[in-house]
């Protein structure tokens, strides 16, 4: 979660009541954000994804001013008219086709409110932006650039300017190559034969989205008072969601919002929009969901708490939520300004019976019995690493395999043994004898949804100076033997125990155990001295024939 | 103790030591004489001290000892003795000297520092020559021969200037050794002296055997007394690892309120896992640094025809009152497998499958979960999430009732309840529950109420789903007072055996 650094007196101020460092960190929590640290200077806050619009001070002040009644409502917020116009070119259709964009006049801008622009700009691209991918903010001083402006896909050997921070003009592959940003987001150009630019009626390039601004019109200090701001992205609606919020904070700094006239093909388009969306809100659907009995008074009072707008059964959405998709986004806010804590939590009574899986039951009644045969049970991580789980055991086999994990654990098990010998190698300063066991799932390559085979197995190693292929199979006799099976015993030359002292067993046909003396090449492989022997029992398959 | 329980609380091994003690007498000595093993006569002795007849004392010596290279200069001489020897005669270079006596490098250089300390010698532009104190050297005992002729002995006999050069030595390459030698003796207590000199003739029954008892021999003889405060060695037992015990009693704890256990496997498909549950394609959980990915077998088939094309138009198109996702979804990311990252993935697949002419339903599973994650403290790549989902006429107040119960009877009697997100509910929440020892709330999971777009494309309708998924692990270390999650999984079989019992 998107972790934001809010300037307390400026939070305060917007907010307009003081309340205290506890009242403050309470409330705050209860709207459903993670209060990591308030003090004299600043409130540090993990905000959820699903509301980007709280990513800035101007953003964040404004929930919590409604919230803790300090205003009351919508917010209306106001696009002044101009003549600024923007022509989308069919070019950028291919690459990243869409832009929205306004300006934004009588700033005041300090480091102070520089640092706040900068940091709604950055978070914004790391969560609702995805990394830029779906939404690239670009600012700029007004006074630089030459209205029209075009935004507009070139080859990027037509591409030529000096990036923001560098001291000279380069081309669009070399900034891809050598610009810092330029190598983080190279991968969202890459494949393009051509890049997007923005260029005003100079042919000036005023920034190449979603990579980085001109160095010459694209910086922003504390002289400047007007700036151009544009969106870019693949999705109109997300990136208008994306300028108003920025355009919404920029509006609480005190500054006024003018539209620019984007042209698509042959149809002007007038951005910012600021008008609110409309949901229909159903009382008694909220009450049901929420279990209480509001009247709709109740609800506009909640629902103003949460910054919206109600007038009939019908919620005025403010310009800047991306988050409500449907009517239950709407209750959950309400019962935020209801406030969790005043639900008072209820058991139903629903007459339901409980039942056990057959299998995990079985799994423990298994487990209780090696406890009377005196073995300690383990439990170890499912992933394990190729190595150990085949090279060290001096086999191979087809086994699931992890794209993205370390070689320590870059495969799912496909037998126990491994993992006990693991768990043996760690347990070195114990004492002996060490009798352990573990139950779990095991993996291989086989037919179903997934193509991947899950199973259970039991794992038993048995480790001391006199371990021998006896014990385990005592072992084995006495838990098979519960259940009255017949098996058939056959030699085995399974490379992982000692040759002419391992055995495979054998129930209607079907193999369902080995067990065996660990071939003591592979004790020295796992670090161990002592001898071992250790047996591994398909469950499934053992569960299968019980039932 | 009086003084017969004690002779009739003998066992045999005190029995043959007694005769022999005396004031001061020490352990090789009753050793010779019992002719028991040492280990039997030292046992003897410490179950005798527990009985107040005696104390045995314990003695410590550093007896000083010549080394491998110690033995062999004592007969060639000390290196810079033998140094000495060569420069009598005339001034030699480092490099001749060292091809001349054959020590290696260390020593030289050792013996060099010495005798230049010591201002035996001279160097003068790599040439070593002798001076005349040197030469007065050369036909000397030095103190450190003379130590070294004085081995064996103990470190205690040593004078405060004999330390110091001792300490010499021993900086150099295994010229001394200083081993630790223990002796026990005896001093015997009153009870002991008298004890000693006293004849126990009776005879005493040791073990109870079939024979006696069959014979009766237990009628006509007493039974020795045993020290019922004697140590004894720990039995060698099996046990539960402490996890699963507790994985045990939350399986109870839904399984007493009425929950049916719901099973299903650790790989899923991006579908089960992400695109049943409303999670959008472009999610950042689907990131190669948040999740597991197979990369063999890469892919899983879809689910049947009904379910995929419902979820694929609502995270399209919505419907049903919402508005969707309004993205191009892609089939062949949703057949990506991955290992799951919550057990909720298993709800999705419940909740497409359920008979709905039984409801309401509750099910619940307690399952192993993944996540990309760096292993610290308080993070684990690989744990156990408990997963609880009741389909019927059920509110968020419900909700909140299951989780309060369930948290009351994992011990925790207070819960309090937060604001939280997860793409797949909405009315979300944080569970925080109050620390009894640590003295502070901790979050301890999440849950909510399904989202319309996850039940309807799943189960054709719309139905309230309260869900659940709360991380196992965090819920039962307070108990085990464990204060990082790696120790959960190191399986140090000594830790599962003395593991505090799980007494819920």
């Amino acid at each position: 979660m998107p972790v934001v650094n809010l300037n307390r007196k400026t939070f305060e101020k917007i907010v307009g009541r003081k309340l205290s460092q506890e009242k403050l960190a309470e409330r705050m929590a209860m709207l459903g954000t993670d209060v990591n640290e308030i003090n004299e200077k600043e409130i540090i806050v993990e905000v959820f994804p699903d509301r980007p619009d709280l990513l800035s001070e101007q953003g964040f002040a404004r929930a919590f001013a409604t919230f803790i009644q300090a205003e009351k409502g919508l917010k209306k917020y106001h696009v002044k008219k101009s003549s600024y116009k923007l022509i989308v070119d069919q070019s950028v259709e291919e690459v990243r086709p869409f832009t929205v964009c306004c300006v934004v006049k009588n700033l005041k801008l300090d480091d102070e409110k520089i640092r706040e622009i900068i940091q709604i700009q950055e978070k914004l691209h790391v969560t609702y932006g995805r990394n830029r991918k779906k939404a690239a903010i670009g600012i700029y001083p007004l006074e630089k650039i030459k209205w029209p402006i075009t935004y507009l896909a070139k080859k990027p050997s037509d591409i030529f300017f000096k990036p923001l921070g560098s001291k000279f003009p380069m081309n669009a592959k070399d900034i891809l190559l050598k610009n810092p940003a330029g190598i983080k987001y190279k991968y969202l150009l890459d494949n393009y034969r051509r890049y997007p630019v923005f260029i005003d009626s100079e042919n000036r390039i005023l920034s190449m989205p979603p990579i980085i601004n001109s160095e010459e019109t694209g910086r922003i200090d504390e002289k400047t008072k007007e700036v151009f701001i544009e969106v870019s992205g693949f999705d109109f609606d997300v990136l208008s969601i994306c300028l108003n919020i920025v355009a919404t904070a920029l509006s609480d700094m005190k500054g006024d919002i003018y539209q620019v006239d984007v042209k698509y093909g042959n149809k002007f388009t007038s951005t910012p929009n600021f008008s609110e969306k409309t949901m229909n809100i159903d009382l008694n659907y909220v009450n049901k969901i929420l279990g209480l009995s509001l009247i709709e008074k109740d609800m506009k009072k909640y629902l103003e708490m949460m910054g919206y707008g109600y007038n009939n059964k019908k919620v005025l959405i403010p310009c800047y939520r991306s988050d409500i998709i449907h009517q239950i986004d709407l209750a959950k806010d309400i019962a935020i300004a209801y406030g969790y804590e005043n639900f008072k939590e209820e058991i139903p009574k629903i007459d339901t019976i409980g039942y056990e899986d057959r299998f995990e039951n079985f799994k423990e009644k298994i487990a209780g019995i090696l406890i009377g045969f005196g073995l300690m049970e383990t439990n170890s991580y499912n992933l394990i690493g190729k190595q150990e789980q085949l090279e060290k055991m001096k086999i191979d086999s087809e086994v699931v395999e992890i794209s993205n994990s370390n070689e320590e654990f870059n495969t799912l098990r496909h037998w126990m043994i491994p993992s006990l010998l693991k768990v043996l190698s760690n347990n070195k300063h114990n004492e002996y004898p060490q009798k352990i066991f573990e139950i779990g799932n095991c993996y291989g390559i086989g037919k179903s949804e997934t193509n991947v085979d899950e199973f259970s197995e039991l794992g038993i190693m048995i480790s001391h100076n006199k371990a021998d292929f006896t014990e385990a199979k005592q072992i084995l006799d006495s838990l098979l033997g519960l259940f009255g099976f017949e098996y058939s015993v056959e030699e085995s030359d399974h490379k992982s125990f000692i040759a002419g002292r391992c055995a495979k067993i054998i129930v209607n046909g079907k193999e369902i155990a080995f067990l065996g003396e660990i071939n003591p090449e592979i004790i020295v492989n796992f670090n161990l001295e002592m001898p071992a022997s250790g047996l591994e029992l398909n469950l499934t398959e053992l569960f299968k024939l019980v039932e | 103790m009086d003084f017969d329980k004690i002779a009739a609380s003998l066992h045999p091994l005190e029995r043959s030591v007694l005769p022999f003690l005396k004031q001061d007498i020490g352990l090789n000595e009753l050793v010779e004489k019992t002719r028991l093993s040492e280990i039997e006569v030292l046992r003897a002795l410490q179950w005798l001290e527990n009985k107040k007849t005696l104390k045995l004392i314990k003695e410590e010596k550093n007896i000083v000892q010549l080394d491998e290279n110690g033995k062999k200069y004592i007969i060639q001489g000390l290196p810079e003795k033998q140094l000495l020897g060569f420069l009598l005669y005339r001034e030699f270079t480092i490099k001749e000297l060292k091809e001349r006596t054959h020590l290696d490098d260390d020593e030289i250089n050792f013996s060099i520092g010495i005798l230049k300390k010591k201002e035996a010698i001279n160097i003068n532009d790599k040439e070593v020559s002798i001076t005349d104190y040197g030469k007065d050297l050369a036909s000397k005992i030095t103190d450190e021969e003379r130590i070294m002729k004085s081995l064996p002995k103990d470190m205690s006999e040593f004078s405060k200037d004999e330390l110091e050069i001792l300490k010499g030595l021993q900086r150099r390459k295994k010229m001394v050794v200083v081993e630790t030698k223990k002796k026990f003796f005896v001093k015997l207590s009153k009870i002991g002296e008298e004890l000693s000199k006293k004849k126990i003739k009776q005879e005493f029954i040791e073990n109870l055997t079939r024979d006696i008892v069959k014979e009766g021999t237990w009628k006509k003889q007493e039974f020795r007394r045993y020290d019922v405060k004697a140590f004894v060695p720990s039995i060698n037992y099996g046990r539960r690892h402490f996890v699963n015990q507790a994985v045990r009693y939350v399986k109870r704890i839904w399984l007493d309120m009425g929950f049916k256990e719901m099973s299903g496997t650790n790989v899923q498909s991006s579908f089960w896992n992400f695109d049943a549950l409303f999670v959008p394609q472009d999610h950042p959980a689907r990131d190669l640094q948040d999740t597991f990915f197979i990369k063999n077998p890469e892919y899983a088939n879809l689910p049947r025809k009904e379910i995929l094309e419902n979820v694929k138009k609502m995270h399209e198109k919505g419907g049903f009152g919402s508005e969707g996702w309004k993205y191009q979804w892609d089939e062949k990311t949703a057949r990506k497998n991955v290992l799951r990252t919550h057990t909720t993935a298993l709800s999705a697949i419940t909740l497409a499958s359920l008979n709905q002419n039984e409801l309401p339903l509750k099910f619940f599973n307690v399952g192993k979960v993944y996540r990309n994650e760096t292993m610290d403290y308080s993070h684990l790549f690989e744990f156990y999430q408990t997963e609880g989902i009741v389909i019927g006429d059920v509110n968020f107040r419900h909700l909140l009732g299951y989780l309060k119960e369930f948290f009351k009877k994992m011990g925790f009697e207070k819960a309090r309840f937060r604001p939280g997100f997860f793409p797949y509910t909405s009315l979300s929440t944080e569970v925080e529950v109050f620390h009894p020892i640590r003295k502070k709330w901790i979050e301890l999971g999440g849950a909510g109420i399904l989202r319309p777009e996850v039940v309807i494309p799943l189960m054709g309708k719309d139905a309230k789903v309260l869900a659940w998924g709360l991380g196992l692990e965090r819920i039962i270390t307070p108990y085990y007072d464990i204060n990082d999650l790696r120790e959960i999984y190191n399986n140090d079989l000594k830790k599962i055996k003395k593991s505090k019992i799980w007494l819920k």
